[in-house]
Formats: structure tokens, sequence, C-alpha cells
């Protein structure tokens, strides 16, 4: 079985995060990026099931900056066979429509039996993707997973819904996405690391993958304007000597907050 | 059948498994009725039509729902959108409105604008308002052309539509055949809780890790039913077991923006800063004089949850 697991870069969420706001884009030299826990997560549920099934091969896919590739080396490191990196100076500030579009054609051209990715990014937090490649690829999607089972020909699990729980199931090929309920992702071993500057990464350009970021027959959705909020400011702060809590209560009903 | 208004604005409202319109339909007909006309489609039963219309719904279209997941609800969303020309499409930011637009987006070439907190007009059309990063920037976004495919964050919208005349239409669907998965059972969330929904409360009474245990987190729920408030925790909570995982507030949980966010025993990491930092009044009580909520809290109290909180119940009972 072939497993794709879409990964991403995102700014570190321990950071301080910056939009410019010239362009509207994430200052990705601003502070530190990380591939995204979510993504992680992703990427061990494929692990997971390919150290039960051997003739599993895992690669791991990401449309970003040349710089991400550390991103995509650490994701060798915990155990996929292979990466490709989608990587194109037009792609700056691409919507979620082009995204989408980017990596449906890089998902055909490398085939798949399952592709798995995190339910939302932490940092542009649409929850969309997976959806849209699907329509895209013309398979099925099983979404917002919280337990997946995978086996040879289908994919099923529980599906956090707005209301309800349910379990939803899908015949490969498929897209998946899965929440943090699933478990942590595995670290690098120290073996895994030094494995993986041996592993392919493969290097894809829109020329390659056949897509026009211009598509005049599509509409893109655009940044027209930004600003920044002030930060918050810290305001009254006491130690308690016995009485905060009454202080406390004084100062929510002067407020009408109780 | 085609004599829909020229500023129409076409509204998906989800509907739950037992059978009501969700809560996001009174919010998202009434960011609606700021920038056009109503217009309401249910994938569902009709008898719903009547509470889209109270609702602000001018026109309520029903489709009859299919078999499979989110594909009958895109089915319908593109025969609607084909009916009524509508200047934008609204959909709720939830696990299913949102995967629906996204495939509407896909299917009918249009953009896409996810997570709005607000919609108004501009010289050339729909635009939405969206918070980035936890509320640290605001950014609002337009299509290049075309119908606006917009999903807007539930609880955002205070805006209520005026209720109209019932005008029902059942509206023919083709089926696009394409593939989905299948839904093999359904549970419904049981709503045992008589507190306020996280999403869109005006207070907010969350605990953290400092809480303890699954047993003392009730201290949480006692205060939240003091102040009338919803009750909302930090991952490290959830994580722990205190409390169940749709309560978690922050960069993977719930967005609340309430008039008072109380925070016991929660240090206040960035990510769940992000999920409640454009609240009116933070207050924060934790023993470490150092934890980050503090910065950003209006009232902080260094001290322990455990005799504060207590005290703080006894004052407010008192002065009831």
């Amino acid at each position: 079985m072939k497993i794709v697991v879409l990964v991403k870069e995102v700014p570190d969420t321990y950071a301080d995060r910056k939009l410019s706001l010239e362009t509207g884009l994430a200052k990705r030299d601003g502070g530190e990026n990380v591939l995204d826990e979510i993504g992680e997560r992703a990427l061990e549920v494929a692990l997971s099931y390919a150290d039960k099934h051997p003739d599993t091969e895992v690669v791991v896919m990401s449309m970003s900056p040349a710089t991400a590739i550390a991103t995509l080396t650490k994701g060798l490191a915990m155990g996929a066979a292979s990466a490709v990196h989608i990587v194109d100076e037009t792609l700056l500030g691409a919507d979620l429509g082009l995204t989408a579009e980017v990596l449906a054609s890089a998902l055909r051209k490398k085939g798949f039996d399952l592709v798995v990715a995190g339910n939302l990014s932490t940092d542009g937090s649409g929850g969309v993707l997976p959806a849209m490649l699907a329509e895209l690829l013309e398979v099925p999607a099983a979404t917002a997973l919280s337990t997946v089972e995978i086996d040879e020909h289908r994919v099923s699990g529980t599906r956090a819904s707005d209301s309800a729980t349910m379990t939803i199931s899908a015949l490969l090929p498929a897209v998946i996405s899965i929440t943090e309920a699933l478990p942590d992702a595995r670290f690098p071993s120290f073996k895994g690391i030094m494995a993986a500057k041996r592993k392919p990464i493969e290097m894809l350009s829109l020329a390659g993958l056949g897509v026009d970021a211009e598509r005049p027959d599509g509409a893109r959705s655009i940044i027209i304007d930004i600003t920044e909020k002030s930060a918050r400011k810290a305001g009254v702060k006491i130690t308690d000597q016995g009485d905060a809590g009454e202080k406390l209560a004084v100062f929510l009903l002067e407020n009408r907050l109780a | 059948m085609t004599d829909f208004s020229a500023d129409s604005i076409l509204v998906l409202l989800d509907a739950t498994p037992s059978g009501k319109l969700a809560n996001s339909a009174a919010e998202l007909l009434g960011a609606a009725g700021t920038i056009g006309t109503p217009i309401a489609l249910i994938v569902g039963s009709a008898q719903l039509a009547e509470d889209a219309a109270n609702l602000g719904a001018a026109t309520v279209l029903v489709a009859e729902p299919g078999d499979g997941l989110t594909i009958p609800t895109v089915d319908a969303l593109a025969a609607a959108l084909e009916l009524v020309r509508p200047d934008a499409v609204l959909v709720a930011h939830s696990v299913e409105g949102r995967e629906a637009a996204a495939r509407l987006a896909v299917r009918t070439r249009s953009g896409l604008a996810v997570d709005a907190i607000g919609v108004s007009r501009d010289d050339e059309g729909v635009v939405a308002h969206h918070l980035v990063y936890g509320g640290a920037y605001s950014v609002t976004s337009a299509v290049t052309f075309g119908v606006p495919i917009i999903t807007m964050r539930q609880g955002a919208i205070n805006a209520r539509a005026e209720a109209a005349a019932p005008d029902v239409r059942k509206i023919d669907v083709t089926a696009s055949g394409k593939p989905a998965a299948s839904i093999d059972s359904v549970d419904a969330a049981v709503i045992a809780s008589t507190r306020p929904e996280l999403r869109g409360a005006a207070k907010v009474v969350a605990g953290g890790r400092g809480l303890g245990s699954a047993e003392q987190f009730a201290l949480v729920d006692r205060l939240a039913d003091v102040l009338g408030a919803a009750v909302g925790a930090s991952r490290a909570a959830v994580d722990a077991g205190y409390i169940a995982q749709s309560h978690q507030v922050g960069q993977t949980g719930v967005s609340v923006a309430p008039e008072l966010y109380v925070a016991l025993g929660i240090s206040g990491a960035i990510q769940h800063r992000a999920g409640m930092q454009t609240a009116k009044t933070i207050v924060a009580i934790n023993k470490d004089a150092d934890a980050p909520i503090f910065e950003i809290a209006d009232y902080g109290v260094v001290g322990d949850i455990f005799t504060v909180v207590p005290q703080l119940i006894a004052a407010l009972e008192a002065k009831k």
C-alpha cells in the first residue's frame, strides 16, 4: 500500500507569529518554523500501519518554501521512505484553491492508495483542504477522524462531527484527515536521523505539475486589507492575602460581570 | 422560480442528527441579512423550513437528503447556486459546513474564504472579515471574481434577521455521483447540561491542569453556574481527562470572544491564549505568579484556586 502523508511547515505557536502588513503573508523569517504537530500525528498513523505491514510505502509531501526542507527531513527521520517537496516562487501566498490544485496534481502524479492529512493546521486553521483534495481527485473523503482503522481495501473510523459522533468508512483510494485525539508522533531515532540523509527528496515545480497559478477561469481569494491589533496589556494583579475571592467578587460586581 | 432578489445571499443551514436546525442557523441568516436577502437551503426535512423563515430566511429551499457523507449537501448547494445566482454563499465553519463549502468552491471554481467573523459589502461585492493568529491581526478578504463562498465562525455573529413569512420551495437535485464516504452509524451528542454553549457564550469559566483531577474540576462548574457561564478548558485539562474535548478553548479547540473569561489554574500557553485573548475582560487565578496568563489578564489573582474560588462563590451568592 502507498500512503502519502501531507505535512505543513507552520510558524511555531510557542513563538510570536507575525504577518507582513504590506503583503498579508506570514513572515517566515520572523520566528521559528516547525513541522505542524497535527501533520506529525498524521505521519504516525501511516507509520504505525507500516510497522505492521512491511509492504507499505510511506511518502511525506509538502508544498512549502525551499527553506522548509527541514520539516520534510524530520518526516524522513521519523520513518517515511521518501519525500516530495513542491517548491515554486509563484506559490507564495497561494490561496486554498490553488494549494488544493497543486497538491492534487502532485498526488495524481505520485499515485496513492491513501492520503493522510491533519484536520486543520495551527496557522490557517481552515480545515478544508482534505475535502477539496477529495473533490479534485474524485475519491471519497473520511475526515475529522479521532480513530482510524486501515485495511487493504478500506479505511474507517470515528468522525467527531458537530453535534454527533459517527462511524464512517470509505473504499480505497481515499483521503482521510485525523484529529489531535490520535496518538502523539514518535521521536526520530538516531538511526532514523542518519538514514534520512540517504532517503530521496523529490522536488516538483508548478510547470512540472502542469498547474497554472493564474488560471483565468477560476476565482481566487485575496487579502485586501490587514491591520495588527494592539497587544493586550496586563491589568491589576494581586496576591491572595486571604481576601482575594472577596476582592474579585467586588471587581466583577462593579463591572456588571456577575 | 427565477424571482430571486438581485442581492440574494444563499445560506446553507446545518441540521442536527436529532432533526433540528443547528445553532449556527440564526447567526448565518443574521449575517446574510446585513448584506442582502437571505435565501436558506436545508438539506433534509421540510418541517425545518418554518424555523428558518422565523430566523429571517426570505425563501427556504428544501432538498432531499441523500446517502453518503457531505456529497448530497454539495450537490444540493450546487443546484441552489445555479437557481438563486446569489451575491455570496454563507456556510457555518462547522465540520460538516466547511467541507461542503470547500467542495462547492472546487466544483464551481469559486473563491473560498474560511472562518470569517463578519461579512460586508464594498464597491465590488461581498467581502469577508477574519481574525488571524488568535486575533492578533484582522484581515479582510475578497475573491477575484464570481460568487465568494464564505464559512462563518460559529458564535461570532451577533446580528439577527427579522422573521419572514415562510416561502418554501422544494428543489430538484441531480446527484453528482462523486464518491463519498459512507456513514455506518450516528450517535447524536447528548446535551445533558443546562449551561450555555461554549461557542458564542457571553461568559466563560475555564479550568486548566491546576484543577488536578476530574473530580476537582467540579469547582469550575460551580463558579460557571454562579456566573451563568459556559465551561471551557485548556488542552492540558482535556489531555489529562478532566473534561471532554468539546470544551477545549484555544488554537485547536473553540475560539471564544466573551464579555468575561475566567481562567482557573490555566498557565496561559500561547496556544490557549490564541482562543480567548479577544475576550473583553479576562480574569485569571493561578498560584504561579509568573504564569503567562497574567500578561493578558485584566484582573489577576496569585493564589490557590481551591481557597480563592470558594470564597468568590460565597461572596457572589451573598450579593444575590
